[in-house]
């Protein structure tokens, strides 16, 4: 049985300028399960983006495929809705208009006012009410700018959540607000997210798993940490728990040097899928829990 | 307002610079003399015609009252009001503009789009567009057999290329991330290029379409020389036959109101289409 996201063996690379190739990431393989929320971690240039942009189906990649649902993705679709970091409105619009273009893209049959009454209630869910909702996007902050973003991809109810590093560009306090509001709409629905970030926290406090990649060229999906927390999160309270500082330990010594190790190693034929890496310091009955070759990865 | 005011010390000197250049133009110009003063000598080169130089701005402003007090009287071919002369101006750079922007804006969209099409249509566009509008006048009377016909198309050919270059500018530079928008939202080609395209690249191709005008109004003038028979080029030209360089310099602050007025209203529009990032 497939996964409800299944990428296969994807591949891309680009004429790098002088002649040769560059290979970004080979064979990457891994899949996403239905109502999973998925964070993808990495070094700068290692090809996130690149791998977001061809699950959004905005690039193909060299070779491999992407399969959701049963169907290959070919070409961009309204089932996959996608927040870009630079949050991507259209300027000309106010806010409603940009959330109500996206509703009236998805449901053509709705008459003016359904259109209009659900965009309102997707930007009250994130907090943008009343006349702010009226504004050009220029005239918002970036915090309400991404929150407009955010409020347009979910109204949609795609299959699939695209989110490439949205609190990028946010300072640290409107990023955590918005996390949480992030997390409550999340809680809400059964959607399925794969996201860009390179904040540690950010990443364990918001996802189910975390794919860890190696430092690019030929990068790969090394890893897939599962976040052991329970929900529902709290920035606050998951500090205190005892897997936190287990797994973020593990999260910064992949990033700060196994990462670089790593690099540009092959594995060998068909063993391109991550490593699943379960920490879990709330069952001390079972210490030798994890599988010994991880063991011997994490040393 | 208060007085410190940029914008009403600015109106205080634009008033003080009008009323000292008038000041100085009406001085400068020596008081005609009586025919009885003229010498012999005078009298033997045409000195003594009335009329025959430079008028003083007060006699300008008299004619322009009387002018304006009655702008649409028609009594003959020679003898318009000059509302009715300027009425045929924007009627015909109206005309050979809008038929412009009609081919400009789609062709442009279709350039901008499309690096084919760019490629393909750049070198006939570079050749075209340094050809001074007036060069195509003779070919235009020869084809078209039609001097009203004639004029209209040499509007048409001089304010096309503003408009092609910038529309085609503006629609390549369009973000890639709206365009993204538009794509994982699922639109067709024509509904993103309404609803996308087109108001991102409004600014530019408006920034066209206000250098279009200008260039129209000058070219219609000289235009209307050529062809004769009506028209604010015409009447210009018609007026200094007559030696009347009162109304010739009436008609040159007039073609200079309306080319202000025609930018006006296209940057009215251009501000209600531009946006800011
Ligand atoms: N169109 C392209 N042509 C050539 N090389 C490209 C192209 N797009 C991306 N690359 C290369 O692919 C690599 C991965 O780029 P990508 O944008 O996916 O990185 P990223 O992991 O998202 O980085 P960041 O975290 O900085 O956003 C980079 O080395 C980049 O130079
Ligand atoms: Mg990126």
């Amino acid at each position: 049985m497939k996964p409800f996201l299944s990428v296969e063996n994807l591949t891309q690379r680009y004429p790098d300028g002088a002649g040769g190739e560059l290979t970004v990431f080979e064979d990457a393989t891994f899949g996403v399960e239905k109502g999973e929320f998925v964070v993808i971690l990495g070094h700068s240039g290692c090809g996130k983006s690149t791998i977001m942009n061809i699950l959004a189906g905005l690039s193909d990649p060299t070779s491999g495929v992407v399969i959701m649902d049963g169907t290959e993705v070919k070409g961009p679709s309204l089932d996959r809705g996608v927040v870009f970091q630079n949050y991507s409105l259209l300027p000309w619009l106010s806010t409603l208009k940009n959330v109500t273009f996206g509703v009236s893209a998805r449901h053509p049959e709705w008459s003016k006012a359904q259109v209009i009454e659900h965009s309102t209630k997707y930007l009250a869910m994130v907090g943008l009410e009343g006349d702010v909702i009226h504004r050009k996007p220029s005239q918002l902050s970036g915090g309400m700018r991404q929150r407009v973003s955010i409020a347009r991809a979910f109204a949609n109810h795609p299959k699939l959540l695209l989110l490439d590093e949205p609190f990028g560009a946010l300072d640290a306090l409107t990023r955590g607000t918005i996390q949480d509001e992030l997390l409550k709409i999340w809680g809400g629905t059964e959607q399925t997210v794969f996201m860009i970030t390179h904040d540690i926290d950010e990443a364990i406090l918001l996802a189910d798993r975390i794919l860890l990649m190696t430092n690019g060229p030929y990068a790969r999906v090394a890893e897939s940490v599962e976040i052991t927390i329970p929900r529902p999160r709290n920035r606050t309270e998951i500090i205190e728990h005892p897997n936190y500082y287990a797994i973020r330990n593990h999260l910064v010594t992949f990033l700060g040097k196994r990462s670089k190790e790593m690099a540009g190693q092959q594995t060998g034929e068909g063993s391109n899928r991550p490593t699943p890496v379960r920490i879990d310091k709330t069952e001390p009955e079972e210490p030798e829990q994890a599988p010994p070759a991880l063991r011997a990865v994490n040393e | 307002m208060p007085i410190s005011s940029l914008n009403f010390r600015a109106a205080i000197l634009s008033l003080t610079l009008l009323i000292v250049g008038l000041l100085i133009w009406e001085a400068a110009i020596p008081a005609q003399k009586a025919v009885g003063e003229l010498t012999e000598y005078e009298l033997l080169t045409g000195g003594g015609q009335p009329k025959a130089g430079v008028p003083p701005p007060s006699q300008v402003i008299a004619k322009a009252w009387e002018q304006l007090s009655d702008p649409f009287y028609d009594a003959g071919p020679n003898d318009k009001g000059i509302g009715i002369q300027i009425g045929y101006s924007i009627y015909r750079v109206l005309v050979g503009y809008a038929l412009a922007a009609i081919i400009a804006i789609p062709l442009g969209f279709l350039i901008g789009m499309s690096p084919l099409a760019y490629k393909a249509l750049n070198p006939f566009i570079q050749v075209l567009r340094p050809i001074s509008p007036l060069a195509w006048m003779p070919l235009a009377l020869f084809v078209i057999q039609d001097s009203e016909a004639s004029a209209i198309f040499v509007i048409f050919i001089c304010s096309i290329w503003p408009m092609l270059i910038n529309t085609a500018f503006g629609v390549a530079g369009v973000r890639e991330d709206w365009v993204n928008v538009a794509r994982t939202h699922e639109l067709n080609p024509l509904k993103t290029a309404f609803t996308v395209i087109l108001p991102a690249a409004a600014p530019t191709i408006l920034t066209g379409m206000r250098i279009s005008i200008g260039i129209a109004w000058l070219v219609i003038v000289a235009a209307e020389m050529l062809v004769g028979g009506t028209g604010i080029g015409y009447y210009v030209w018609n007026e200094w036959n007559n030696l009347d360089l009162t109304s010739v310099i009436f008609s040159i602050l007039m073609i200079g109101v309306v080319g202000m007025g025609l930018d006006a209203a296209l940057g009215f529009v251009q501000r209600a289409v531009s946006y800011a990032e």
